[in-house]
Parts: C-alpha cells; structure tokens; sequence
C-alpha cells in the first residue's frame, strides 16, 4: 500500500503497524515521535497502531536543546 | 505596581487589545514567571516578558556569557563575557522595564532544587539544553501545578507546546505532560546541543517570542492555548504546522500506571 511519509510517497506492507515501519526505516524509536495525520502517536501505541492506505505520517525528531 | 500616568503610557498598547485590557496588563503585573536557561530561547522570553510588565520574573541558569553565545543571546552583550548570565540578563531586562523584580537562581536545575524552585512561580517557560533537565521541569511542573512553556531548537527547528497535564480530567484526551511526548531521556548520542550542530540565530528569536506569547496567554487567559498541540517551525523551508499531542495513558509520569511517582519536594 501506499502511505505518505515526511511529504513523500512511500510503500509499506499492508497490515504494517508502526514498530514496523521504525524497524523498515532502521531508525530508534526512543529518538522520535510518529506523528500520523496530523496527531503525534503515544509511543506506547506504536504496536497497536496499524498504518493504513493514505495515512500521512511524519517523523518528528526529538529536540532537547534550547541551548543556553 | 501603581496606576499612574506613566503605567498607561508604558503598557497602552497592551491596554488596547480588549483580549488584555486594564485586567489583563494586572495579571501580567502580579505574575511570577520562571524562565530556565538564559540562553537562546532564554533571552527573548526574558526581554519580551519584561517588557510586558511580568511583575516577577525568575531567571535559572548557571553559565558565564561566552563569545560564541552572543550570535543568538540578546540578553547579552560584549562587556558581560565571563559574568554570570543570569546578571548579564537581569541588566537587560532592567533596562528595558526598571518597574519588575527579576530574582536571579546562578544554578544548575536538578532534581533536589526544582521542587523549590519551580514551587515559589506561577508559570514555567523551559528553554534548557539538554532532555534531563527538560524531563525534571516537566514532573516538578506535573507535581507543584504548573503550567510549562516549553521550547526547544536545533539548527533551522523548533518545537513548541505548552504542559499542564495536572488539569486533565479523568479519561479527558485533553493535557498531556513532556513525557507523553518525550517519555524518557533519549539515548546519549542523540542530545546533540547547538555547540555541535549549529543554530541559526535570528530563529531563537522566533521561537522563543512564540514561547513568550504563549506564557503571555496563559498568565492573561486569552485565546487558545498549545496545551494538547505541538507547534513546529520549519525556518528552512517556511513552514509551521500545529498538530495533535494527546496524553499517552502509558505515560510514566501522568498515565493510569505511572511509574515516576517520588519528586522531591513534592506537595
């Protein structure tokens, strides 16, 4: 199926949830946020949460510096 | 702070916008607002909130001004190199506003002072460098019932929300905390900071006078506030977009099982 992923056309297995795309994508989960059509997933749904035709999502970096 | 002719004049503008008004411009006066870190998002939160009148204004950072800094710092100037940053920026504000007391805290956050820290404010605005410290704000915030601003950069982003987890009602899907974006510190090699990757400097001003704005709101109480949004600012490619930050019912601080559940100096 067809997803779009940080405004891009990407092709994942239908069924996939997003444990399975982090893992397609060889990036740490602890590092991001998913956010998928326009909400930011809770990471301790990532499991449950299966990514569907269409879906729009984005990965969203964590950033810690204010920089003092 | 006294109603005079000059007290009008000062905050006029502010006057005019029916959102604030004559009781609005008093809230802000009676406001005590804690800024972590007086560093790139530190500095114009310090500046802008100053200059609105925020009565008392908190300012917690344990650096010297360093010339590398001043790209990005307005709070500081060439002269204050090598003095404490949290005097460099009480000067500034000062100057701007000589009416507000600015309680200057030359330390490191952690998590034995935060409680007391956070404890004698209103309202938090977190602009540190690193997640530790982000993480320990968020649950003394969480614990004390505080609102937080929180604000962070790298490069050409930003990312801003506001956390007031202590307000949400059971099961609401309203009020998340830090940590239902952020649950934990990310692995070592990640918290990358400005001095290794660069910032642009004109965009801490844009982030933090977002932050500011929206401390601004929520000491005021007008229009929306980012609790439950992510606002995120593309300064590359021009871009900012808001979008949904629910809380995390698994989180470890403010979800159904939680798993931080000793803060120091907790009420």
């Amino acid at each position: 199926m067809e997803i779009t992923l940080n405004g891009e056309k990407f092709t994942l297995e239908t069924g996939s949830n997003i444990v399975n795309l982090i893992d397609k994508l060889d990036l740490n989960a602890d590092k991001l946020a998913i956010e998928r059509n326009l909400e930011i997933v809770p990471k301790s749904k990532f499991a449950m949460t299966i990514i569907e035709e269409g879906d729009k999502l984005e990965i969203v970096h964590f950033i810690g510096g204010g920089e003092e | 702070m006294e109603i005079t002719e000059e007290y009008l004049e000062r905050y006029s503008r502010h006057i005019l916008l029916k959102e604030v008004g004559g009781p609005g411009q008093k809230r802000l006066n009676r406001a005590k607002v804690l800024i972590i870190g007086a560093g790139g998002l530190g500095s114009p939160n310090i500046l802008y909130l100053a200059a609105a009148g925020v009565g008392t204004i908190g300012i917690v950072d344990d650096d010297v001004v360093e010339l590398s800094n001043l790209q990005r710092q307005i709070s500081h100037n060439s002269e204050e190199i090598g003095n404490p940053k949290v005097e460099s920026a009480k000067k500034c504000a000062l100057r701007i506003n000589p009416d507000i007391q600015i309680n200057v805290h030359n330390e490191r956050l952690d998590s034995l002072n935060s409680g007391q820290l956070i404890s004698k404010y209103d309202i938090v605005a977190d602009g540190s460098d690193n997640f530790d410290t982000r993480l320990v704000v968020n649950d003394s915030c969480y614990a004390y019932e505080k609102p937080l601003v929180s604000a962070a950069i790298n490069r050409f982003d930003g990312q801003i929300s506001t956390f007031k987890a202590f307000q949400r009602k059971e099961g609401s899907s309203l009020h998340p905390c830090y940590r239902c974006f952020v649950p934990h510190s990310p692995p070592q090699e990640n918290t990358i900071s400005c001095a290794e990757t660069g910032v642009l400097g004109a965009l801490c001003g844009v982030v933090g006078s977002i932050q500011a704005t929206e401390v601004i709101k929520e000491i005021v109480g007008f229009g929306k506030s980012l609790s439950g949004s992510l606002f995120i600012v593309d300064g590359l490619c021009n871009e900012f977009r808001k979008i949904s930050l629910p809380p995390d019912p698994n989180c470890p601080l403010c979800g159904l099982n939680p798993t931080i559940t000793k803060i120091n100096h907790r009420k």
